[in-house]
């Protein structure tokens, strides 16, 4: 039999590290459970001379191909875009570009600046010591000056703009438009324990130098030494409530698959887009018959991705290729509407330095770009080391069709019903995304690129998981209230992507992690009446 | 020598002779050897111990790709000449699915990770780490045209 514990966290990802970190200066007492365990740097794809084939095997980014005992198996059949995550302590952070831009005050207030979607019921200027707070903590590098956006200080100066960037840098000059390093986890300097950049540039499937900010080595260790309590390789099946309606605990599978319960006063939810809706679905009981905190019938609804629409090309010159982290500069020219370009809301823009020999050899030869035969070899050295990228990370806009279910007849390993994605491209984001093929094809065109290939949308690119227990003051319109709530629930929360209202136009973890925080101040500042 | 992966790969028996036979040859006519570039082919036998060796997960996704080559060949394709050995070739990429992506990639990242193949490109015969790399710092100067614009981010009521 567990004991009780005053706060129970689901998920020790970006959002479930940052709450715990937040809450531990309460001293009560705060476990957290994740469905997977520590991860081993010494055992990273970067370690090996097979780096680049473990992206397509056990560091690949879909859990459906990655299929790790941690990992749970996502039916995403009825999705152009494929869901990628990771599971772990660190979650996504583990395996993650480490691009780190917030969403825009505008963001925020889409219904009123657009006429579309809803606004938030919070706003930029709330979150900013929150932002600022995980900066810090996160270790973010970066420019403070950027004309795109407001104010901000990273702690840290830029990644180096090196071959590739510099590139960029001219063709965007050449056209007039904006470009500015990008803010990054990846530590430019010592930092806080953690060793600078080597350019391992093998990034995104874990970084064996420590080097990009996971929450296993920044929120983790800090919020352990504070005394929160972190119990790996527990999977949740359900949050179970009592007569009263509150939460009163979960069942999950302890690590040798043995039934048991934990009983908790707090119940927060940290697993993302997916995750959440799926176990709220599954928490379903005759009190709550559709789901959990589902009265309002919108959990697993409006379930947004960001769409990239990517082009690559190849240069006369070197690029930087696999030898650096492989975004290093963003572009917010496209960001803010402009309703001349026939859509609302925006994207922006990222720019890759380029690929490794055997990721640049398998795309190449599905693109038929790569021959087989006697001209293998002088393609390849045309090809090799010489890409550059760039993608379009454009706003999904939230749609209730858009949904995450629980699909009827797979399961996880423990017998648990596994989530559903049913999702299609809206007519807003398809034109936002020809828009940035079009422009996209102008900078490669400017940067003097030939053999311009389009992949959109990236296929495995479901990174963004969001929107699916949306935020608001209505009950009947969102699912949690303006402070992580959960509306049916009072001492349920949920910090995590499934609480963002609109999507943005940038990667969300930097604002999930804020809002995480924020959440966890609003908790301490509330605990004489947290229920009420 | 072969690369060094993680034992749990390890599957050196997972193909029949005759399968084996036509791997050899389909990889040759992906990747022939070159005189002129100094590297061996992808039917050189440490590529293709690395691609036994080393096929894992990817298991069943070869045999059936290699299966479908048997069945679009009808005979081994050792005893086909040229021209039919590329009439199957072209079917097989046409028409073989998620199975022949797979056979094509497992071929490819054994390939592109051989010392000669990575001497011959000027590559490090390395992991990235420990070491990395050197990334310059480039012209920052690039940037002075950017700070000067004005802000051009859109103020929320």
């Amino acid at each position: 039999m567990n004991d009780p514990v005053d706060v129970l966290i689901i998920g020790a990802g970006a959002s479930g590290a940052a709450v715990a970190w937040s809450l531990a200066d309460t001293k009560m007492h705060i476990l957290c459970m994740d469905q997977g365990g520590w991860m081993n740097p010494a055992q990273y794809p970067s370690t090996g001379r097979d780096w680049e084939a473990r992206f397509y095997g056990d560091y690949s980014p879909s859990p459906n191909i990655r299929a790790r005992p941690e990992d749970y198996p996502i039916n995403d059949d009825d999705s152009p875009i494929k869901v990628v995550n990771f599971n772990g302590v660190g979650g996504s952070t583990v395996m993650y570009t480490a691009h780190f831009p917030r969403l825009h005050p505008s963001d925020f207030k889409v219904k009123t600046l657009d006429g579309v979607a809803d606004d938030w019921p919070i706003d930029y200027d709330t979150l900013v010591p929150f932002f600022a707070e995980n900066d810090r903590i996160m270790g973010v590098s970066g420019l403070a000056g950027d004309p795109a956006f407001p104010p901000t200080a990273p702690p840290m100066p830029p990644l180096p703009l090196g071959k590739s960037g510099a590139r960029f840098a001219k063709a965007m000059n050449k056209l007039g438009w904006h470009w500015w390093p990008s803010d990054t986890t990846v530590a430019t300097m010592d930092y806080e324990g953690r060793a600078r950049c080597i350019n391992l540039g093998h990034c995104t499937p874990a970084c064996a130098q420590g080097a990009k900010a996971s929450t296993d080595i920044t929120y983790w260790p800090l919020a352990l030494r504070a005394g929160v309590e972190l119990r790996t390789h527990c999977r949740i099946r359900e949050i179970t409530t009592n007569e009263h309606g509150m939460a009163s605990g979960v069942v999950y599978y302890d690590q040798d698959g043995v039934e048991q319960f934990q009983a908790a006063e707090v119940v927060v939810i940290a697993c993302n887009g997916i995750g959440t809706p799926r176990l709220l679905l599954n928490s379903a009981s005759g009190r709550f018959p559709n789901g959990l905190a589902n009265s309002s019938g919108l959990v697993g609804r409006n379930f947004m991705f960001h769409p990239y629409a990517q082009l690559y090309g190849y240069v006369d010159e070197v690029t930087d290729s696999n030898r650096a982290p492989p975004v290093c500069l963003w572009s917010k020219e496209f960001y803010e509407t402009d309703r001349s370009r026939g859509f609302v809301r925006g994207y922006a823009f990222q720019f890759g330095r380029g690929t490794g020999p055997v990721f640049e050899a398998v795309t190449s030869e599905a693109r038929g770009l790569l021959p087989w035969g006697e001209d293998h070899h002088a393609a390849f050295r045309r090809l090799n080391g010489h890409r550059l990228a760039i993608s379009a990370i454009c706003e999904d806009l939230p749609e209730e069709h858009n949904r995450v279910t629980l699909d009827p007849v797979l399961k996880d390993s423990h017998g648990i019903p596994a989530p559903k994605v049913d999702y299609t491209i809206g007519e807003n984001s398809a034109k936002m995304m020809a828009h940035g093929i079009a422009r996209a094809r102008e900078v490669l065109d400017a940067a003097g690129a030939t053999d311009i290939c389009v992949n959109s949308p990236i296929l495995y690119g479901g990174w963004h998981l969001l929107g699916t227990a949306r935020m608001g003051t209505d009950p009947a319109r969102s699912v949690v209230n303006e402070w992580g709530r959960a509306h049916d629930v009072k001492n349920l929360f949920i910090v995590d992507g499934s609480v963002f209202v609109t999507a943005g136009g940038v990667n969300p973890t930097s604002t999930i992690q804020a809002i995480a925080l924020y959440i966890a101040d609003q908790m301490k500042q509330r605990l004489a009446n947290l229920f009420d | 020598m072969p690369v060094q992966v993680s034992s749990a790969h390890l599957s050196p028996n997972a193909l029949t002779p005759a399968q084996r036979d036509d791997l050899r040859i389909i990889a040759a006519m992906m990747i022939p050897a070159s005189r002129e570039y100094n590297v061996p082919g992808a039917d050189d036998a440490t590529v293709q111990a690395d691609i036994l060796a080393t096929m894992g997960r990817d298991t069943d996704s070869i045999r059936a790709a290699l299966d479908s080559i048997a069945r679009l060949a009808g005979s081994p394709l050792a005893q086909l000449d040229a021209a039919s050995r590329d009439a199957v070739a072209s079917e097989f990429r046409a028409t073989g699915g998620a199975p022949a992506a797979t056979l094509i990639r497992v071929i490819l990242q054994c390939y592109y990770r051989d010392d000669r193949v990575l001497r011959s490109l000027n590559l490090e015969l390395r992991p990235p780490f420990p070491r990395g790399y050197e990334l310059e710092q480039g012209d920052w100067s690039l940037l002075d045209p950017v700070k000067a614009r004005p802000a051009m981010w859109r103020k929320a009521p």
